[in-house]
């Protein structure tokens, strides 16, 4: 036990230019063979849920941040750690994907309106259903969508932040990419669309 | 003990008036007559354990025993046939049943590993007409299985289902439909499939009339429902004081449930959150007072995508609240402080770690009577440091000494403060610690975490499940095997040094039912020293450890009455095994296993 410990010591000061768990074959094999068995036997929930906390869990190399804590030898990721259920977890990353603005629910702002709403984007399947919504609830019209000439004629035109944080006219690309990468929404007025829609 | 048997009949005979009248020629007569007086007695018992002890004192109490036993447990159902569960207890009116061991919720069982009720509702269905109660956990039902249910039993009252899947919404309606009598429907952490297509409304199945419901739960059913037919339905169920409902159930919907049954004692609140955004406040239409008007509000969850500015509408319950789960909700220190504040009767709590170390603090200052504490990680990674820690911790020993249950999720901990727990609250009878970062030492000594656990098992007298976690050396064991004389279940994950670990806990805890051991350096020396005790224990999980078939065959062949199973992933060639799941059965190895579960014998 105290060969164990000093050695411990002294890997916490040592200065290491491989990647770290190198020289401890056992521990990581532990983890990689529990890891390849996911990647085997992953049910869809699985990988549902795993999609950002396991998606490099086939993966043998370690990911290249080094531990500041350097006594931890594995940072690869192991099936079912830490164990808390999937039920509990894909709960929790439906709220991380709601803060991150990643779609679901969104803030939705109008020219001249003096406070913003909120909508989630999840109920909608498709773009006529997200325009008549927004049409309802701010009591304000678009118009007909073209690909040349956007929402061209129209009072008003709907008009996105995406995570680049660029403003894009809503409509191009498809739904499911615009739910997953929008992060607000503005109704901007058709006059100042205009110069959208010559773009 | 047969000569004993026969003294005390003898007293009896001596004693009983009728035997004196008869003068003893009726030998058979007397026999049924002391058979009834037990009868009689045993119904009174209601313990297993009690029942198990009584079963065994000789035959004729074995038979009375089974006769009287109306709530039965089986704690695997792989443990033994339904038909010998049916032959033996005629007349049960609930039944428990469990199926797939614990370490299958973190994904480290083949999905399609077993426990199917079917085989059981079959023998049911024919055994028990008056079947009333039935709870199942982490078994694989169908909806098929839920309709014979709901066909077979026409008292049937109460139906419970933890950590279950392969049913889904047409199964709920045949029992809502069906199922007259029913009291208690209640889904916990079960998944409900839902194909589009397929979802049938099971809300509007409940029949028109009034119901006798008392529980309904379904805040894991991760579908819409009719919520029209709900609030009907609630309406009509004046018994109904528990509610739970699941996140498609918004803060104006629950608001007009809350009016129509404010006789609710358990209510989980659903999204507490609004498709609408409502954000201006006068608009609100007065959450807070239908809370209020919940006078006997004492248990309070949900909050599955909680718009904080509301949390303010529960102030009103919280004096009363005994438990409160906040652990899907990301609240953070300031605005649980807001409501930790009032609850000066907490029993239990469930929250996110979003709370920190601050808001640990506050429920020490406030919650004195807390029995149960729950802490779970908002983010499921090892990061080098995280919100809670050995801080928020030593403040909850401090300030909650009545503390019996917890589970606790962090990044950080110091043996200090595990010690001081130890102390601080010597009334701990569930003690689980998740230290997320594998083999973490003490952040302050860079030790391993030995000393802590090896005071909890010392100071902690009434332990009996112990979750262990941070590195540890073979000296936790030591202290486990010598400490832990009341342990039952023990879970081990990424710990110890050597066989010498497992060795001194299975030679040293007598009490040891559930073993559930990962990715930890266990092999076979330490498996073979558990011959003596495995015929006692309900199970033994061992994955990525050290075993070896050969080793495993070795035991096979020594306890006949073992199973064990090797799940291994197909790559894995050699002698070398992967998972190792091992338990004791009556009627032999299942026949319902899948390809990759290999049953040694």
């Amino acid at each position: 036990m105290g060969s164990y410990e000093s050695e411990l010591n002294l890997k916490a000061t040592e200065l290491r230019l491989g990647l770290p768990g190198n020289d401890e074959p056992e521990k990581r094999s532990c983890s990689l063979r529990s890891n390849k068995r996911s990647s085997l036997e992953s049910g869809v929930e699985e990988s549902r849920c795993k999609t950002n906390v396991n998606s490099h869990a086939s993966d043998s190399t370690t990911t290249s941040d080094h531990d500041q804590d350097s006594v931890q030898p594995a940072k690869v990721q192991a099936v079912g750690w830490p164990p808390i259920r999937s039920y509990r977890k894909n709960s929790l990353q439906q709220k991380k994907v709601e803060c991150d603005g990643n779609g679901m629910y969104v803030k939705v702002s109008m020219a001249g309106a003096p406070y913003l709403r909120k909508i989630d984007l999840k109920v909608y399947k498709s773009y006529p259903e997200l325009l008549m919504a927004l049409q309802t609830l701010f009591k304000c019209t678009f118009g007909e969508y073209s690909e040349r000439e956007g929402y061209n004629g129209s009072e008003y035109a709907p008009t996105y932040e995406d995570k680049d944080g660029d403003w894009m006219l809503v409509g191009d690309v498809p739904w499911n990419m615009f739910v997953t990468s929008c992060k607000r929404l503005r109704i901007i007025k058709g006059s100042e669309a205009k110069g959208l829609g010559c773009l | 003990m047969r000569e004993r048997e026969r003294e005390r009949e003898r007293e009896e005979v001596s004693e009983s008036s009728s035997s004196k009248s008869r003068g003893g020629s009726c030998t058979e007569g007397l026999e049924n007559v002391l058979e009834n007086v037990l009868e009689n007695v045993l119904n009174f018992l209601t313990s297993r354990r009690d029942r198990n002890a009584a079963s065994l004192v000789c035959r004729s109490w074995y038979r009375a025993e089974a006769l009287t036993r109306s709530d039965l447990f089986i704690g695997n159902c792989y443990a033994l046939s339904p038909r010998r569960a049916t032959a033996r207890f005629t007349r049960l009116k609930s039944l428990t049943v469990k199926g797939k061991p614990r370490f299958a919720d973190f994904d480290l069982m083949p999905p399609d590993w077993g426990a199917h009720f079917a085989p059981w509702a079959s023998a049911l269905a024919q055994a028990y007409p008056w079947l009333e109660k039935l709870h199942l956990k982490r078994m694989s039902l169908t909806d098929h299985d839920l309709s014979l249910l709901a066909d077979s039993f026409a008292g049937f009252r109460e139906l419970l289902l933890v950590c279950c899947e392969g049913f889904g919404t047409p199964g709920l309606a045949a029992v809502a439909s069906k199922c007259r009598l029913l009291r208690v429907l209640e889904l916990v952490e079960s998944v409900v499939e839902v194909e589009d297509d397929e979802v049938v409304d099971w809300i509007s199945s409940f029949p028109d009339t009034q119901t006798t419901l008392e529980s309904l739960v379904f805040d894991c059913v991760e579908c819409p429902i009719n919520f029209d037919a709900l609030e009907a339905l609630v309406a009509r169920s004046p018994s109904l004081t528990k509610l739970r409902l699941n996140r498609y159930v918004s803060l104006p919907q629950l608001y007009r449930l809350m009016l129509r049954a404010p006789q609710l004692t358990h209510l989980g609140t659903g999204s507490f959150s609004s498709t609408e955004a409502a954000a201006v406040s006068d608009q609100d239409p007065g959450y807070a007072a239908a809370f209020e008007a919940c006078r006997s509000l004492v248990c309070l969850s949900g909050f599955r995508e909680i718009w904080v500015d509301y949390l303010p509408a529960i102030y009103p319950v919280c004096a009363n609240l005994t438990s409160l789960n906040l652990s899907y909700a990301d609240v953070n220190a300031h605005q649980l402080k807001s409501v930790i504040r009032h609850c000066h009767k907490l029993q239990t709590l469930w929250v996110l770690d979003s709370i920190c170390d601050e808001g640990l603090q506050a429920v020490a200052a406030t919650c004195k009577d807390l029995r149960e504490l729950r802490v779970f990680p908002v983010v499921a990674r090892e990061e080098t440091e995280g919100p809670v820690s050995e801080v928020g911790f030593e403040a909850i020993s401090q300030g909650c000494r009545k503390l019996e249950s917890i589970l606790f999720f962090c990044q950080r901990m110091t043996n200090a403060a595990v010690v001081a727990m130890s102390k601080n609250c010597p009334d701990l009878v569930v003690f689980r610690l998740c230290i997320i970062g594998r083999y973490r030492p003490d952040p302050v000594t860079l030790e391993p975490m030995d000393e802590g656990f090896g005071a909890i098992v010392m100071n902690c007298k009434k332990l009996t499940r112990l979750a262990v976690s941070g590195l540890l050396t073979d000296r936790a064991f030591e202290y486990i095997g010598k400490y832990g004389k009341l342990v039952r279940t023990l879970s081990v994950a990424f710990n110890g040094d050597t066989d010498l670990g497992l060795k001194y806990v299975l030679e040293g805890c007598p009490n040891l039912q559930k073993l559930e051991i990962r990715d930890s350096p266990f092999g076979d020396v330490a498996l073979r020293s558990g011959l003596h005790h495995y015929y006692n224990m309900r199970f033994l999980w061992m994955s990525t450890c050290k075993l070896t078939r050969q080793a495993c065959q070795e035991v096979a062949r020594a306890l006949p009455r073992l199973v064990l199973e090797v799940i291994n992933s197909d790559e894995n060639a050699g002698d070398d095994i992967q998972t190792l799941y091992m338990y004791r059965s009556l009627d032999g190895p299942r026949r319902d296993a899948p390809r990759v579960v290999t049953i040694l014998h």
